[in-house]
């Protein structure tokens, strides 16, 4: 079963009487495990149809599925449930929560969204560090870290929930090259890992040769281009 | 919810000086508040006992239609045996009773053999009114005070002391009228000189019941009214409800009540004052309230704006909007609580040194009185319970805010 399924998916902006149509009744389908980029332009529309998969924006017209649940129409409420219950989130700019540890960071998801029992918590976030490199900075705050813990802390966050998808924007631009390369990397084991889906909306080259799958934007249509770049996931 | 405590309490101390400030505020307006509460109500205490405890007891029974001609101490209009048997009676099943005194009041011309003036009494037996005005033995300036004063014994008000060159010993003669209108004489002796207080009553002279009887030629039983002291001063408007009840409502045979009963507040001007107090008080918690939401909205409309991003991350991750709502609300309610019990500290402290140091002070003709402030666990928790509501409902509007921020915009804010 696909873990994001799009039909005819539109979405349109009006301001005024000047409509935008930023996605243009797109179909496509990203089986589980994969990791698949959406690449473009500024304006293509990228960040638009990520926002709409991530249940952050709804769609103006079409269906779009993810983990088997249509999410064309959920409220707000529905909506915020959806996604800390499946979709993982990495930023560009880290967005760790400045007051909490390393440690509290990756603990937020599962003490303030999904209400796990203290001890089961603490389990999986040491489990979650250690698996990204960070088992011994639990105690540092994200300002003591320099950005490429502070991003594999950010791709902690995303999994500790056992998310079936991780929605990543830009997740390397504000890195150094082999930062970067290290950010990328560590995400490709933790597909291998945890058999989730990562999907990018990126311009970084090294993000693109490194997915199976890219879905090329532009004025809001889309183009799959398929690589054999990254595979041998299990 | 511990979490959003923990979560809240982390991010008022990432602004500590901001924290620190809004909770100084309202610190400020807690310990205002708590101290004039506590030192105009120990000065309404004072006074209230002073004259209620040296003068007029805690309700005053009178036939009706007295205190509206109480100017001129009518002695027509004087309770009768059958009608202070009845109050007697009405008065032993109230269990909030601690005494009662029967009082006659009159006027006299009072000569020291070379001038003469008028003077204004109260004819009292000396144990009932020692038991319902247990103060008035310290009004006694010069003289005795033990036994407040026996048959033929006459206490003079300072002011006629002073007039008429009257010492403790000296012998005066009293003249009156009685109901009649025949005048009769008689001779007393000054035990002691009287401290004037202010009020109606304050500069009355006291003499026995029973020579008040013989120079006015009463035979039977007669007072012009009866003085009340409770057990507790905070029964007296239910007392005064029960005596309503059971007296204010008797009529005689012409259909017309018998009796009044009225309270302290009802007699004394300084009840008026003590309304004043209340209401400046009243005043001074809005102003409380003012600040305190001021201070507190204007914060977190502050943390709101500059965690906009913050905010956008946490709904991201699927934070619900009520918890979003709730982690603001609380960081408002942490620092109304900070606020408050810091504030309380202070209050009760500065209470604690000004009764150490008892800070005396002047009101009208009385100086030297000693202001001895106290404040009653509920004024306390009345005080914290309002701020801490109005520093919720402060925050709630940012809250709302935060809570209803649209995830992609806020991401987006640099």
């Amino acid at each position: 079963m696909s873990v994001i399924v799009a039909k005819q998916l539109t979405k349109t902006y009006v301001t005024g009487d000047i409509k935008v149509e930023a996605i243009r009744g797109v179909d496509f389908s990203i089986e589980p495990a994969s990791f698949v980029s959406f690449i473009g332009p500024s304006g293509s529309g990228k960040s638009t149809l990520l926002n709409m998969i991530g249940c952050l924006d709804p769609p103006t017209a079409g269906l779009l599925e993810v983990v088997g649940q249509e999410i064309t129409n959920l409220n707000r409420q529905d909506a915020a449930r959806f996604r800390g219950e499946h979709i993982g989130f990495v930023f560009q700019d880290f967005n760790l929560i400045p007051v909490l540890t390393v440690f509290e960071n990756v603990e937020y998801p599962l003490q303030m969204v999904q209400s796990w029992p203290k001890e089961k918590r603490r389990e999986r976030v040491q489990e979650m560090l250690e698996a990204v490199g960070m088992g011994d900075q639990g105690n540092k705050y994200p300002s003591q870290i320099s950005g490429g813990q502070k991003q594999r802390v950010a791709v902690a966050r995303a999994l500790v929930t056992n998310a079936k998808l991780v929605l990543a924007d830009e997740p390397t631009a504000n890195l150094d090259r082999e930062t970067a390369t290290m950010v990328i990397d560590l995400m490709k084991k933790m597909r291998d890992e945890y058999q989730t889906t990562f999907v990018f909306s990126t311009h970084d080259p090294r993000i693109v040769d490194n997915v199976e799958i890219t879905f090329e934007l532009e004025d809001g249509t889309l183009h799959r281009h398929e690589t054999s770049a990254g595979g041998g996931h299990g | 919810m511990g979490n959003i405590f923990k979560l809240a309490a982390r991010n008022l101390f990432r602004y500590k000086r901001r924290t620190m400030l809004t909770s100084m505020l309202i610190t400020l307006g807690v310990v205002a508040v708590l101290l004039f509460i506590s030192i105009s109500g120990s000065f309404k205490s004072l006074m209230i006992g002073q004259i209620t405890d040296s003068m007029l007891g805690h309700i005053q029974i009178h036939k009706k239609g007295y205190l509206a001609s109480v100017d001129s101490l009518p002695l027509n209009r004087n309770l009768t045996g059958k009608q202070i048997d009845k109050v007697v009676q009405v008065l032993g099943e109230e269990n909030a009773v601690e005494a009662y005194s029967m009082r006659i009041r009159l006027g006299a011309m009072f000569s020291n053999f070379t001038e003469t003036t008028n003077i204004r009494l109260n004819a009292v037996t000396p144990t009932d009114e020692m038991k319902t005005a247990p103060l008035l033995t310290e009004r006694i300036l010069e003289g005795e005070q033990d036994g407040l004063l026996k048959p033929g014994e006459l206490l003079i008000p300072e002011l006629i002391a002073k007039g008429m060159k009257v010492k403790v010993g000296d012998g005066i003669v009293l003249v009156a009228n009685n109901k009649d209108g025949s005048v009769n004489g008689q001779n007393f002796m000054v035990r002691g000189i009287l401290e004037g207080i202010s009020g109606p009553g304050g500069r009355d002279g006291m003499v026995h019941i029973d020579d008040a009887k013989a120079l006015l030629r009463i035979g039977a039983a007669e007072v012009s009214e009866i003085a009340i002291r409770l057990k507790d001063i905070d029964q007296l408007q239910g007392v005064y409800a029960s005596l309503q009840q059971n007296l204010g409502g008797m009529q005689n045979q012409q259909g017309q009540p018998v009796f009044e009963v009225h309270t302290w507040e009802a007699i004394s001007p300084f009840f008026n004052i003590a309304k004043m107090i209340d209401l400046m008080t009243f005043f001074i918690k809005i102003m409380l309230v003012a600040i305190v939401l001021v201070s507190i909205m204007n914060v977190m409309i502050m943390a709101v704006y500059e965690r906009i991003n913050e905010i956008g991350t946490i709904s991201a991750i699927g934070t619900l909007p009520s918890k979003i709502l709730g982690l603001f609300v609380v960081e408002g309610f942490l620092m109304g609580v900070l606020g408050t019990a810091v504030g309380t500290i202070i209050s009760l402290v500065s209470i604690a040194v000004m009764n150490a140091t008892q800070i005396s002070f002047d009101f009208g003709r009385q100086t030297g009185l000693l202001l001895s402030p106290t404040i009653g666990a509920n004024d306390v928790i009345l005080v914290v319970v309002i701020v801490i509501a109005i520093a919720v409902i402060a925050s709630l509007q940012p809250a709302w805010k935060a809570s209803k921020m649209d995830p992609i915009t806020a991401l987006k804010h640099v």
